[in-house]
């Protein structure tokens, strides 16, 4: 094989990178909040794939920890940003 | 670890990794209205994490570090769906309505 799997990995996090660029103009337009906040969770999840890609590209497994950390913060901004916009305080 | 089948597997994976990541991104600009982006960002968006994060997992071989890729796996596909669902139970509740076929014929976007 020509290809390394350290290239594929670093190939796949530029691909990743771009789309979440891409992603960018829907939390610049949006017409609504929500709208926003979607997008920056779809940017979140992205994070944590680049985050995991350059792990493994890289050889360096306490980065997952980082991606781990992300995933978690990324959860916690949904759900709060959920519950502040509505009064009851019941999303789920 | 650098046998080729373990190359064509990560290959495979970071492909369909970066495909579905591709139909997340299409769906979150071109579609509508909020309901049918939360449906894009969480099920496609979803489906192209795992699939990165599967291809991470295989690249570190067996180890206490694709255990670790294995959670995320998991956390990843129980918290994505669950923080749209949120946040589109949120916005109903707040009012906004979905995007019906009447709206189409005003031509471009709804509110």
């Amino acid at each position: 094989m020509v290809i390394s799997i350290e290239s594929t990995l670093i190939g796949a996090a530029v691909a990743v990178t771009l789309l979440a660029v891409v992603v960018l103009y829907r939390v610049v337009r949006g017409p609504t909040v929500q709208d926003r906040i979607i997008a920056v969770n779809v940017l979140g999840t992205s994070t944590v794939v680049i985050i995991a890609f350059v792990a493994a590209a890289l050889d360096k497994p306490f980065f997952l920890d980082i991606a781990i950390v992300y995933a978690l913060l990324n959860f916690l901004l949904s759900i709060a940003a959920a519950k502040l916009t509505i009064d009851r305080g019941e999303v789920l | 670890m650098n046998e080729p089948v373990v190359q064509i597997t990560v290959l495979v994976l970071a492909l369909g990794s970066v495909f579905f990541t591709l139909v997340a991104a299409v769906g979150l600009i071109r579609l509508p209205d909020l309901y049918t982006r939360a449906h894009a960002s969480s099920k496609a968006d979803t489906l192209g994490a795992g699939f990165g994060l599967l291809a991470v997992a295989i690249a570190f071989g067996p180890s206490r570090t694709a255990l670790k890729v294995a959670f995320l796996i998991a956390f990843v596909y129980l918290t994505n769906p669950t923080a749209a669902h949120a946040i589109s139970r949120a916005a109903y509740d707040q009012g906004i309505e979905p995007w019906t076929k009447e709206d189409e014929e005003g031509g471009g976007e709804t509110a």
